[in-house]
C-alpha cells in the first residue's frame, strides 16, 4: 500500500532565495541605469582603427571592475569633447553593481538548492533563474578579457526582464519534484541546457544589436564587425554545449522513457534550436551568407531556442511536462 | 550503388563528349546536366537550404500528435476533425519522421553531407602527407611579421618549432612550419560521425523493436509477442530473436508529497519483480524505478506508468460467480487518482453486464457527492454504475477494454451521478435480480515499455565522436610560420588559416619570436611591424 511521505522543506532557506532573487533583479536595473548612463554621455566612437587599438589594448590580464578602463582612456580625439568624468564612472559603478547582482543570483540559487536538498534547476521557475545567471556569468566572463562593457545594459535588462517574468509568472514555492527527474542527469543535461542558454543570449543581444546598428554613423556601440565577432564567439563556445546537453538528454531519455530519441515536442525543438544554430555556422563559412544574412540566421536560432523554453511548455503536451508553471 | 563503373563510363563519356562539344555548342548534355546536379546537391548554398528544410520540417512533428509518439492522441484528433485530419494524414503529418518527403530531406542531406566530406577528406590525407609550403619572399608582409639581428641558425628554428609541436620542413635559408591540421580531421570526424549516428538510428529501427505491457500487482509477463498489449518490432525482427525473460510483478509502490503546497504530487515509485533471466533460470529480486530500468542481456525493462486495478466479484442473477479479479482503471485526474473504470461481464446469466465505476483513492463525502483528496489508497471506495443488455462482443469490432459500448445497455435501477460509495467489502445489489457485484480489494498495476535496440552503442559512440569532432574544428586554429635567416638577420612571418583566430595567434606568435630570439641574446630593439595585432589582420 502506498504510504503517504512528506519531503522537508527548509521554509526560511526558501523565502530568503526568493529574497535574494528580488534583490537581484533591483540590483541588475541599477546597473542597467548606469551602463546606459555610461553609453548616452561617454563618448561614441567614430573611427573604425580607434576601436580596434582597444580590442588589443584589453588582451592584457585586467581586474575585473576596471577591465574597460583601457577602453575609455583609448578615447579618440576627434570623435568630440571629452565625456563626463562621471559617466565613465557609472560605467565602473555598473561593472560592480552587476558583480553583486551575480552574487546575489548564485546566492538566491544555491539557497533555494539547498532548501530543497536536489539540483535547483527542476521546474520554469528554477531554469528561468539559473538561465539569467547563465547569461550574466557568460557577459562577466567575457569581461574580464574583453572590451564589452557595452553590452552591460543590454544583458543586465534582459536578466532583469527574466528574472521578473519569473518572479511574476513562473514562481512556485519551493518543493520535491516528480521521480522521473531523481537523476544524476538532472546535474549533466539541464546544466549543459543551461550554460549554452546563458551564451546564446549574449550572441542573440550582439546579433539584435547588430541589425541596430548603422555602420559609418557615430554610435555608443562598436562597429557590426565587433559585435558580429563577439556573437560568433559566443555561439563557438556553446555550440558544442548545446549538442552535448542534446546528447545528455538522449542519454537520460534512454535511463528514462526507453529510447533515447522520441521526437517528444521539446526534443524536436532543441533538434531545430540545434540545426539552425549548425546552419549560422555553416553560413558564415559561405561566400554571400556572411554578415547580416548569418546573423540573421542566429537570430532565428535564437528564436527557437526561446520557443523551446517557453512556448514548448506552453503550448503542447510531452513528456517534458515539468515545468510546473503556475496555473 | 555501382558508383565507380558510373563514374568510370561518366569520365569516358565526358571526354567524348568534349569532343562533341566543338561541333555542338550548346545544351549541357545529360552527362553534364547530372555533373551540374552533383555540383549543386554537394554545395554549401544546398546543404544550408536542406539544413533550413531539416528544421522547418521537423516543426509540424511537434504541432501535430505523432503515431510514433502518441498514437491515442491522434484517435482523438481524427474524431474532433475528421475532414482536417484526413488531409493532414495525405501529407503524412502524423507520421512526419517517417514520411517520405522528410526521408527526402535528410537523405539529400546526407548524400549532400557525404559528397562534401569525402572529397575534403582526400585533400586532408594529401595535405597530412605534404611538406609545409616553401616561405613566401617578404615574410614582413603576412600579417604577422618580425625580422632581428641574431645568430639564429636553421636548426635551431627548426627545432624551437618542433619543440612547440610544429610540422616543420627546412629549406634553402628558410624554415617552414605549420600546425593545427587537428581542426580539418576534427571538423571530418564530426560530420562522419552524422553519418555513422543515421545509420545506428537505422539500423536500431530495422534489428530493435519496443512494446507495452501493462501487469498488475501479483501478474507475470513473459516476453513474447504474444504477451504485449502493444508491440512495434522493425522490419527484421522474428518472434524467436525476443529475449526469452519473464518476470512477476510482487508489489508495487509509490509515496506522494503528505501536506502543503504540493499535497499529492508523486516522490517515487517502486516495483518489486521476482525476474527469470531464462525459463530454467532462478528468480532473482529486482527493485524496478524510474531511471532505472531492467537490463537483461541487452533488452530493457522501463517503469513508465502506473494506475489501480480494484478488484471485484461479480455473481449474476443465476447465482454463479462471472467474474472474480482485478480491473485495470485510468487515472482521470493525476492530482487525486479519482480512476475511472470498466467490468465487462460477458458470461453473466440470463443478460451480460456491463459496469462503469469510480475509484475514489482517498474518499471524502462534499455534500452530495464524494470525491479523492489524494491519490495514496486511505480510504478506498468504488461508485458504480451498472447495466445490462448486450456488450456488443460479438460484433467481431475490436473493442477498447477501457470503453463501454452503451448502444445495446440499459442502465439497471435508476441511475444517478453520484451513488453512495462502496467500501472495501461492500456488495451492491442489482436492480431487476440481474445479480451483485462485490468490491473486494485494491491492487496496483503499472505499464512497462520494453525495448531492444542493436543501434544505441553505435549510436552513442558515434555522438561522442560528433562532439569531440565539433570541438576539435571549432576550437584548433590552422597557422603556419616561417623563419628565414641570412646574414645574421632573422625574419619570422606568420599567419593563420582560420579566420577570427588572429588574436589568439598573434600572442602565440610573439611568444615564438621570444623562443627565437632566446638563444643568443642581442640587445637589439626589434624592427618592421613588431607589434603584434597592430595591423588589420582578420581578427
Amino acid at each position: 500500500m502506498p504510504a503517504p511521505v512528506s519531503q522537508a522543506v527548509n521554509d526560511s532557506l526558501a523565502t530568503l532565495s526568493d529574497q535574494l532573487i528580488l534583490i537581484t533583479v533591483l540590483l541588475y536595473l541599477a546597473a542597467m541605469i548606469c551602463y546606459a548612463l555610461d553609453l548616452a554621455f561617454g563618448r561614441a566612437r567614430t573611427v573604425v582603427a580607434a576601436r580596434r587599438r582597444e580590442l588589443v589594448g584589453a588582451g592584457g590580464p585586467a581586474v575585473p571592475g576596471d577591465a574597460p578602463a583601457g577602453d575609455v582612456t583609448d578615447a579618440t580625439p576627434d570623435s568630440g569633447p571629452q565625456p563626463a568624468a562621471w559617466a565613465v564612472r557609472a560605467g565602473t559603478v555598473g561593472v560592480v553593481l552587476t558583480w553583486i547582482g551575480w552574487a546575489g543570483n548564485l546566492g538566491g540559487i544555491l539557497t533555494r538548492g539547498i532548501a530543497v536538498d536536489r539540483w535547483p534547476w527542476a521546474n520554469m521557475y528554477e531554469f528561468v533563474v539559473a538561465i539569467c545567471f547563465a547569461a550574466v556569468t557568460a557577459f562577466l566572463a567575457l569581461l574580464i578579457r574583453q572590451p564589452i562593457r557595452f553590452l552591460g545594459a543590454f544583458v543586465t535588462v534582459t536578466a532583469a526582464l527574466g528574472l521578473g517574468f519569473a518572479v511574476l509568472f513562473l514562481h512556485v514555492q519551493a518543493g520535491p519534484v516528480m521521480p522521473a527527474l531523481h537523476s544524476y542527469w538532472i546535474a549533466i543535461h539541464v546544466t549543459a541546457a543551461i550554460v549554452a542558454s546563458g551564451l546564446f543570449i549574449l550572441a542573440g543581444v550582439c546579433a539584435i544589436l547588430y541589425l541596430i546598428r548603422k555602420d559609418g554613423r557615430p554610435s555608443v556601440l562598436p562597429s557590426r564587425e565587433g559585435l558580429e565577432r563577439v556573437a560568433h564567439r559566443a555561439i563557438v563556445i556553446s555550440f558544442p554545449i548545446w549538442t552535448f546537453a542534446v546528447i545528455a538528454g538522449a542519454l537520460w531519455a534512454d535511463r528514462a522513457w526507453g529510447r533515447y530519441w522520441g521526437w517528444d515536442p521539446k526534443e524536436v525543438w532543441a533538434f531545430v534550436t540545434w540545426v539552425v544554430y549548425a546552419a549560422y555556422l555553416h553560413a558564415r563559412a559561405t561566400a554571400g551568407w556572411r554578415g547580416k544574412a548569418a546573423m540573421i540566421i542566429s537570430l532565428v536560432a535564437f528564436g527557437c531556442l526561446l520557443f523551446n523554453l517557453v512556448g514548448v511548455n506552453i503550448f503542447f503536451s510531452g513528456l517534458h511536462s515539468y515545468a510546473d508553471v503556475p496555473k | 550503388m555501382s558508383a565507380p563503373d558510373d563514374l568510370a563510363s561518366a569520365v569516358q563519356e565526358e571526354s567524348a563528349l568534349q569532343e562533341k562539344e566543338r561541333t555542338k555548342p550548346v545544351g549541357l548534355g545529360p552527362v553534364g546536366w547530372l555533373r551540374w546536379f552533383w555540383r549543386t546537391l554537394t554545395s554549401m548554398r544546398t546543404a544550408l537550404i536542406l539544413l533550413f528544410l531539416f528544421a522547418l520540417g521537423s516543426v509540424p512533428g511537434s504541432v501535430y500528435p505523432q503515431r510514433g509518439v502518441d498514437p491515442a492522441r491522434v484517435a482523438q484528433y481524427f474524431k474532433d476533425n475528421p475532414a482536417q485530419a484526413k488531409w493532414l494524414d495525405r501529407f503524412w503529418l502524423f507520421d512526419v519522421f517517417s514520411s517520405p518527403w522528410f526521408a527526402a530531406i535528410y537523405l539529400l542531406l546526407f548524400v549532400s553531407l557525404a559528397g562534401c566530406v569525402f572529397p575534403r577528406a582526400l585533400v586532408h590525407i594529401k595535405e597530412m602527407r605534404r611538406r609545409p609550403p616553401a616561405a613566401p619572399r617578404n615574410l614582413l608582409r603576412l600579417p604577422h611579421g618580425e625580422t632581428f639581428e641574431g645568430r639564429l641558425t636553421l636548426e635551431q628554428a627548426a627545432a624551437a618549432l618542433r619543440r612547440r609541436r610544429f610540422r616543420v620542413a627546412v629549406g634553402d635559408g628558410w624554415v617552414a612550419a605549420e600546425k593545427g591540421y587537428l581542426r580539418e580531421t576534427g571538423n571530418l570526424l564530426f560530420h562522419v560521425a552524422l553519418l555513422v549516428l543515421l545509420f545506428a538510428v537505422g539500423a536500431g529501427g530495422l534489428y530493435g523493436y519496443r512494446g507495452n505491457v501493462l501487469v498488475v500487482e501479483g501478474d507475470g509477463f513473459s516476453n513474447a509477442v504474444a504477451a504485449y498489449d502493444r508491440f512495434m518490432p522493425g522490419n527484421r525482427v522474428t518472434a524467436e530473436s525476443l529475449e526469452p525473460f519473464s518476470f512477476t510483478l510482487k508489489d508495487f509502490q509509490a509515496s506522494y508529497v503528505a501536506a502543503g503546497d504540493k499535497q499529492g504530487q508523486p516522490l517515487d515509485y517502486l516495483a518489486k519483480l521476482a525476474v527469470q533471466d531464462s525459463p530454467t533460470a532462478t528468480p532473482r529480486e529486482v527493485d524496478l524505478k524510474v531511471n532505472d530500468p531492467l537490463d537483461v542481456n541487452g533488452t530493457l525493462t522501463y517503469l513508465i506508468g502506473h494506475g489501480y486495478a480494484p478488484t471485484f466479484r461479480v455473481t449474476d442473477g443465476k447465482g454463479q460467480v462471472a467474474y472474480d479479479g482485478p480491473v485495470p482503471c485510468l487515472a482521470d485526474d493525476q492530482a487525486t487518482y479519482t480512476s475511472e473504470c470498466v467490468i465487462k461481464v460477458p458470461d453473466a446469466q440470463p443478460t451480460q453486464l456491463g459496469f462503469l465505476a469510480r475509484f475514489l483513492p482517498t474518499t471524502v463525502p462534499a455534500g452530495n457527492a464524494w470525491v479523492s483528496v489524494f491519490p495514496g489508497a486511505a480510504n478506498p471506495t468504488v461508485q458504480v454504475f451498472p447495466f445490462g443488455g448486450d456488450l456488443g462482443l460479438k460484433s467481431g469490432q475490436p473493442q477498447s477494454v477501457y470503453q463501454l459500448d452503451t448502444t445495446n445497455l440499459k442502465p439497471l435501477g435508476t441511475m444517478s451521478a453520484q451513488p453512495t460509495p462502496l467500501n472495501l467489502g461492500e456488495t451492491k445489489e442489482l436492480a431487476d435480480g440481474a445479480g451483485k457485484i462485490q468490491f473486494t480489494g485494491v491492487k496496483e498495476w503499472i505499464s512497462l515499455q520494453i525495448t531492444y535496440d542493436p543501434g544505441r552503442e553505435p549510436a552513442l559512440l558515434a555522438a561522442a565522436a560528433a562532439v569531440i569532432g565539433l570541438v576539435l574544428s571549432l576550437t584548433i586554429r590552422r597557422r603556419r610560420v616561417w623563419v628565414r635567416v641570412k646574414d645574421g638577420t632573422v625574419t619570422v612571418g606568420g599567419l593563420t588559416r582560420t579566420e577570427g583566430g588572429g588574436a589568439a595567434f598573434a600572442e602565440e606568435f610573439a611568444q615564438i619570436v621570444t623562443a627565437l630570439r632566446g638563444g643568443p641574446p642581442t640587445g637589439d630593439p626589434p624592427t618592421g611591424n613588431a607589434a603584434p595585432g597592430g595591423r588589420p589582420d582578420e581578427e
